[in-house]
């Protein structure tokens, strides 16, 4: 053994330490993989061994492999162990490899669960605090589940550095488990009045980050945020709160005018740009939320501004970002105290800044209007030109399309500068955007029927100019654009005037490098274009031409035939054979073109992206129900390969929406005619639209004539937008002499069809008339669509699960899960129950009321409420305070309380059992002696170690599970559904008498190897009151307990709580031993005092501790080729034992085993299973139980004989009781 | 999946843009000399990267990252929308350039701009006083404590602590929990780095002493 361990150090000596793998890797920078590799060998060797510092070393070193990019979820199982060490310095090496490397997927941290317990009520607060910290990384909805409790109870803790580690992972706990929020919730509030300031700051952020989230459900708490926000000076506190507001306000205008004022005077006090910087924002939120126009307001706002500016106008880079950053929130509702700085937004254009520079973008997207959005996306498009990075100038495209296309085109006047700004950005290459500008054309040239005639001769010229387009094909995003110009020419193609070229364009056989989607739509358009010839050469009588264009077709279409694409092929061969056809009937000389152009009859219009989610379901229609019986498992192997043609299809469809299928097309607009014929509300479009603008007086087109000659059309890659630039401007000079003349008329010309908020514009903007007579297609909608707006929502948001009303009281059914022990639940005489529920309901009003009284002292000293009311007129009451609170600001036109008040009074409140006895005794120790809050520390000590307790049973059992390997279907939460176990509780009866009983457990500690803890379960048997109660044992030579220093051998302990009546509790203490291979037996003495009316008597109670071997035994999880290999070492020693009569399942047997005696499942065969313990001193115990027909057999293994025969004694007395 | 392959060497890595990221560094070939990197993400990960991710796509966002970063010019804003990097608009970076290094910070719109930089300032302080003049080979070789002191300020992706004494003090007394623990290495280690640190091709592979030859085993396997 000794040498064993000389050579496990020698060949530590060589082992790298993390600073040796840094400089290694440094040192290989050429190899760098190999070496890596090479480690990770050393590694896994080092994993292997025994000692705790050697494989704490390599988990310090895969930690940083993890870094840098190497997986590393493999040594998982290894970094539980490292975690479970009894050193901080490797505890906190495991949390830390954990954190980096543990996530929901990870099957072995459900392992680390009782591992996880234990350390949060570690009597060292780092260990503690590596806990937290880790837990907060990989926290699962059931770590979330299992620890709440726990860590809830740390939220009071005696050490700050606990406390505000527990409260801020309670966040972490809510987002995992929301069902914990109700439960802890007023804890957490407690805690925004904690002494330490840290503690404080932690719970104003975890509020905030929930109030964040859900705002309404926290507006209850302003008025304490209120009197926080002016009393405290940490800023990072007032930032968070200000914050909050920020976020309040919206909910409830009252409390913004409350805020208003002691905001500005922060604005003007605080030196901290960062605090004036979040004082400016929620100011703006304010104002965002009143109603404008008090003249006190617009004195915020140019405050506000004004404060802006100075931040905009500095020379720090940061402050200009963020000066910028809320400029584009006032922007929103106050546009004209923002838009008198255009100056300086459009300086800051011409940052070298690209953050600021698409700041200021932002801003100026809200700061166009009809007048000027020329004049700046010109500047813009000088940018463009400018701009070096493509990301930068994919981003100036987007925001001028954005901009531009706000609000259903409002700003826009002249359609053919901005088609004609879309075909100046096709000339940008390697842009990603391409789809977008595409997107923006079919858009225009559907929706617009004025400019369609426009349009399609610009795409006409696009679609000539391909090769300049399509350049270098496939990384290009450009040649999207093509797709919209293929379409919009073919589906509009009777606007075209040179119909032929155009075809041939489209028919080169460059096209068939282009993206298969938009070959598709090539060969698609090519006929409809191809149709409309037809037609117009057969009305000429041009019969030969006719048979030209036919025969080019023929020729042509051949190359996209064999395209690879398969869409393109079966459109190309479909169409072929068709025209082919059209051959025939001509040379027969049967006009066909009438036939032809049906083919493409019809309109289409625009449907409303949601549209389609708004017809309602009708009555009787079940969506859900299955319309054929779903098909059989065999059949659906079948189904495969089909599948694999729908992705593809769906793939495709996107782009080809248009033209699904001729007919279904043609059926379905002929029977949309039909509908939009009897509908009254539909509003018809003209039957000619292409010549739109005639209607309107003669004045009004004839700029665009002059358009049309002074723009060349047919010249590509000269800018044009600019000339429509003054073009605009002479037409609005003509206009508004025009206007002067006939003022009258042109209020009939404002048609209400147009979809725009005239009400929101300046005079000035109303004046300018569009240069055409824009005809705006709205978005079509099912009649009776549903008018909702539900469906913006995201089901998926993680918060949304949060939004929890905090103010209901917690029902019955609310409360942590604790882990319980079984026999504390029976201990409980039933009557107690009674009157603990009553007490406990009051107890959490009682507390919500101060705060609300203190706050109403705050506010206004008024009316003292009397102390405890009905429930009901109290939940009333705290609607009343807010209101009553918030009255106290000027008063304002009722608004009405936003937040729903829940029926109250019906729900009994009521917690856990354990909670509530725990709270109940503090409060009687709060009632009895006040003040005293060291007691009450020491109280929530104790309760924390408690709950540390009944952990085994489901550890163990969730481990059997584990190594089993059975089906998860027959896991459920870690427990068994098909049978249940009997309940096990680990206490034993200590002693009892009429007064009080006691029952204990002990448990060992893997941090300590010569301690375990003793917790006694002491119950008031009896109708008086049980204090001063002293427990003491005699040591011996072995065995301790630990007494405080400076006491004698022979002075008892006192238990550090006071009984009344029926009430239980737990002390713990601490027993020091050397040998534990041996049980022993400690008697020992309770003294208490009992008081009743009669009077107090001293009382004793004589008891035997008894020490077994099992307590000394910690369950650790194994693998099984650990245990393995334990096994084949030979260092154990060896025993057995048969127990016969046994009759309880094999399930329930491991069960007891594990519960009893500390063990862990390492496999499990039939009725066969192996199972590994460790004592607190590290002797390794592998057991494998047989069950035969009648009996059990057991062979053990272990480092220590005596300790083996002994476990094995008190083995065989638990089995033998089954 | 395959491994990410690397142009550059990386010796100082981020951890997971998850919860709490910690520094991370990289050096950069291309000329500018040495540069490190520290990234923390404050308020967890961006809806697409919360689920597990698999190394190398954190890898990715840590080098895009540093890209970002990199080409950035001393005198322009500290702030950094990434929303395309994280996945969600809502995210920013915010960084601080010290020299070689770069303390990066991701952040949501619950954070203070100026709060975070000032954050990053107490953060680079506190590695002062506990490194006692930090440079960037104390953040390299010792990416443990740097890991160490990081979850004094921030865990879970919130802000725990901003007071730099406050932080120093607890980071000093687990420093001392260690020391009495005798910690990772304790003294044997000592002497093995003494050893280590000897140059062994200046060791001679043979020793003859009058008859005997003793021959010299080679030590290189253990560096």
């Amino acid at each position: 053994m000794a040498l064993k361990m000389v050579k496990g150090s020698i060949d530590r000596m060589f082992d790298k330490n993390l600073q040796d793998l840094v400089r290694g890797i440094r040192n290989h920078k050429e190899d760098e993989a190999k070496y890596i590799s090479q480690c990770i060998d050393e590694i896994k060797q080092e994993l292997k061994q025994d000692n705790i510092a050697v494989k704490a070393n390599a988990v310090c070193k895969l930690t940083y492999l993890q870094m840098l990019g190497y997986d590393i979820s493999w040594a998982a199982f290894n970094i539980i162990e490292v975690m479970s060490a009894s050193k901080f310095t490797f505890k906190r090496i495991g949390y830390l490899a954990a954190s980096q490397c543990f996530h929901e997927g990870t099957d072995v941290i459900m392992l680390t669960t009782n591992q996880i317990r234990k350390d949060l009520s570690s009597p060292n607060q780092y260990d503690t605090g590596v806990a937290l910290t880790g837990l907060s990384c990989f926290v699962t909805p059931d770590l979330a589940r299992d620890l709440a409790n726990d860590i809830m109870t740390l939220m009071s803790h005696t050490k700050p550095y606990i406390r505000k580690k527990a409260v801020l992972i309670m966040y972490k706990v809510f987002l995992k488990y929301p069902e914990s929020l109700r439960p802890a919730f007023p804890r957490l509030k407690e805690k925004l009045e904690d002494p330490d300031p840290g503690v404080q700051s932690a719970a104003v952020n975890v509020i905030c980050e929930l109030a964040r989230r859900n705002p309404k459900n926290y507006l209850s708490l302003a008025p304490l945020f209120f009197k926080l926000m002016t009393s405290s000076t940490n800023n990072w506190v007032l930032i968070k709160i200000i914050k909050l507001f920020g976020a309040l306000t919206p909910l409830e205008p009252r409390l913004g005018k409350k805020l208003i004022e002691p905001l500005t005077n922060l604005i003007h006090s605080t030196s901290a740009m960062s605090l004036l910087y979040e004082c400016v924002n929620t100011v703006i939120a304010v104002l965002i939320s009143l109603s404008s126009g008090m003249p006190n307001h617009s004195a915020s706002i140019q405050l506000c501004v004004q404060k802006l500016r100075i931040l905009i106008e500095d020379s720090d880079q940061n402050l200009k970002y963020l000066g910028l950053l809320a400029m584009s929130k006032i922007l929103k509702t106050h546009p004209k105290s923002v838009q008198s700085h255009k100056d300086l937004i459009l300086q800051c254009l011409d940052d070298k800044d690209e953050s600021i520079r698409l700041r200021a973008l932002d801003l100026l997207y809200g700061m166009v209007s009809k007048k000027n959005l020329m004049e700046i996306v010109k500047k813009l498009m000088i940018h463009v030109d400018k701009a070096e990075g493509t990301t930068y100038r994919d981003e100036l495209l987007t925001k001028i399309i954005d901009i531009c296309s706000q609000s259903n085109y409002q700003y826009i006047t002249n359609f053919e500068w901005y088609i004609s700004i879309l075909v100046e950005l096709t000339r940008l290459e390697g842009t990603r955007h391409g789809h977008l500008i595409a997107a923006q054309m079919l858009d225009v040239a559907i929706r617009v029927k004025a400019i369609r005639k426009f349009a399609v001769s610009q795409m006409a010229m696009l679609l000539d100019n391909a090769h300049l387009l399509a350049s270098n094909t496939q990384r290009n995003g450009i040649c999207e654009v093509l797709y919209a110009a293929a379409w919009i020419c073919g589906e509009f193609s009777e606007h075209l005037e040179e119909a032929n070229q155009t075809l041939e364009a489209m028919l080169r056989p460059k096209v068939t490098t282009l993206p298969g989607h938009i070959q598709a739509v090539y060969v698609q358009n090519m006929v409809k274009l191809y149709a409309s010839i037809l037609q117009q050469k057969e009305q000429a009588g041009e019969k030969e031409a006719a048979q030209e264009i036919t025969q080019l077709m023929i020729e042509r279409l051949p190359q996209f035939v064999q395209s690879a694409d398969l869409e393109v092929q079966e459109r190309a061969s479909c169409i072929l054979q068709l025209i082919k056809y059209i051959q025939k009937l001509q040379v027969k000389e049967v006009p066909v073109a009438e036939e032809v152009i049906a083919l493409f009859a019809g309109e289409l219009n625009p449907v409303a992206p949601k549209a389609q989610k708004k017809v309602p379901v009708p009555e009787g229609l079940d969506l859900d129900a299955w319309i054929n019986e779903p098909p059989s498992d065999s059949e659906s192997e079948d189904e495969k390969p089909k599948t694999i043609f729908h992705e593809e299809e769906q793939r495709h469809s996107r782009h080809r929406q248009p033209e699904i299928d001729e007919e279904e097309l043609a059926r379905r607009r002929e029977a949309r005619k039909q509908e939009q014929a009897n509908n009254p509300f539909y509003i018809k479009s003209s039957p000619s639209p292409q010549k739109r603008y005639q209607d309107t007086p003669g004045v009004e087109h004839i700029p665009v004539v002059q358009i049309d000659l002074s723009v060349p059309l047919k010249v590509p890659g000269m800018p044009m937008s600019d000339q429509y630039v003054k073009l605009e401007e002479e037409r609005r000079h003509k206009q508004k002499l025009e206007k002067d003349k006939k003022k009258k008329k042109q209020k009939k010309e404002k048609r209400g069809k147009h979809h725009r908020h005239n009400s929101l514009h300046t005079e000035s903007e109303e004046d300018i008339a569009p240069a055409h007579h824009v005809d705006i297609i709205t978005e079509e909608m099912p009649e009776n669509a549903l008018p909702s707006d539900e469906d913006d929502k995201d089901p998926n948001d993680p918060y949304k699960a949060l939004d929890i009303d905090l103010d209901k009281p917690l029902a019955d059914s609310e409360k942590l899960p604790v882990q319980r022990h079984r026999n504390v639940e029976t201990l409980k005489s039933p009557d107690s129950e009674v009157p603990l529920v009553e007490k406990k309901s009051k107890k959490p009003k009682k507390k919500e009321k101060k705060h609300k009284d203190k706050e109403r002292d705050k506010g206004k000293k008024k009316e003292k409420e009397k102390k405890v009311v009905e429930e009901e007129e109290e939940e009333e009451k705290k609607g009343e305070d807010l209101d009553f609170w918030l009255s106290t600001a000027p008063p304002a036109a009722p608004t009405p309380q936003p937040q729903s008040e829940p029926a109250m009074g019906t729900a009994v409140v009521a917690e856990s059992q354990e909670v509530k006895k725990e709270e109940r005794e503090e409060q009687d120790e709060e009632e009895e002696d006040e003040g005293k809050k060291s007691s009450k520390h020491k109280k929530k000590k104790h309760k924390k170690e408690k709950e540390e307790k009944s952990k085994d049973k489901k550890k163990s059992k969730k481990k059997s599970h584990h190594s089993e390997e059975e089906p998860p279907e027959s896991v459920q939460n870690g427990t068994l559904e098909d049978e249940p176990l009997p309940p096990m509780s680990s206490y034993r009866l200590l002693a009892e008498n009429p007064y009080i009983k006691m029952t204990y457990d002990i448990q060992g500690n893997l941090q300590n190897d010569s301690k375990v803890t003793v917790s006694v379960i002491f119950e008031n048997k009896s109708t008086s009151f049980l204090k001063s109660m002293e427990l003491n044992v005699l040591d011996s030579l072995n065995t301790k307990m630990l007494r405080p220093e400076g006491s004698s051998v022979h002075d008892g302990i006192p238990v550090p709580f006071q009984l009344p009546p029926g009430i239980s509790n737990e002390a713990q203490f601490v027993f020091t031993l050397q040998s534990i291979v041996m049980a022993q037996k400690l008697k020992g003495t309770l003294s208490f005092i009992v008081k009743n009316d009669e009077g107090s008597t001293h009382e004793k109670l004589d008891f035997k501790l008894h020490f077994s071997c099992a307590s000394y035994l910690i369950t650790t999880p194994c693998y099984s080729d650990a245990f393995a290999k334990l096994l084949e070492s030979g260092d154990l020693h060896m025993s057995s034992i048969k127990v016969d009569g046994i009759n309880i399942s094999f399930q329930h047997l491991l069960a007891k085993i594990c519960f009893h005696h500390h063990f862990s499942v390492v496999e499990r065969v039939d009725s066969c299973a192996s199972m590994y313990s460790r004592s607190i001193q590290g002797h390794h115990v592998c057991l494998l139980v047989k069950k035969g027909e009648n009996s059990v057999s057991i062979d053990g293994k272990c480092n220590d004989s005596t300790l083996l025969s002994n476990l094995l004694d008190e083995m065989k007395e638990t089995l033998s009781k089954c | 999946m395959p491994r990410v392959t690397r142009g550059r060497h990386r010796d100082w890595p981020v951890t997971r843009s998850r919860g709490l990221t910690a520094p991370l560094g990289s050096r950069d070939s291309g000329g500018r000399g040495c540069h490190a990197m520290g990234g923390t993400c404050i308020h967890g990960c961006p809806p697409t990267v919360s689920s597990w991710q698999a190394e190398e796509v954190q890898q990715q966002i840590i080098r895009d990252t540093f890209h970002l970063v990199l080409k950035r010019d001393d005198h322009i804003c500290n702030f950094l929308e990434c929303g395309s990097l994280f996945g969600g608009s809502d995210y920013k970076l915010i960084y601080r350039h010290y020299a070689t290094l770069y303390f990066v910070f991701c952040v949501d719109s619950s954070e203070s701009e100026l709060g975070i930089l000032d954050l990053i300032q107490v953060f680079v302080e506190t590695l002062d006083k506990c490194f006692e003049n930090v440079c960037e080979l104390d953040l390299i070789f010792h990416m443990d404590k740097v890991h160490h002191i990081l979850q004094e300020m921030v865990i879970g992706g919130m802000v725990l602590e901003t007071n730099m004494n406050e932080i120093v003090a607890q980071v000093e007394a687990q420093g001392k929990l260690e020391k009495a623990e005798g910690g990772l290495s304790a003294a044997p280690s000592r002497a093995v780095s003494a050893v280590k640190n000897i140059n062994l091709p200046e060791i001679p592979r043979n020793i003859n002493i009058g008859d005997i030859n003793i021959k010299v085993p080679n030590l290189s396997q253990f560096m």
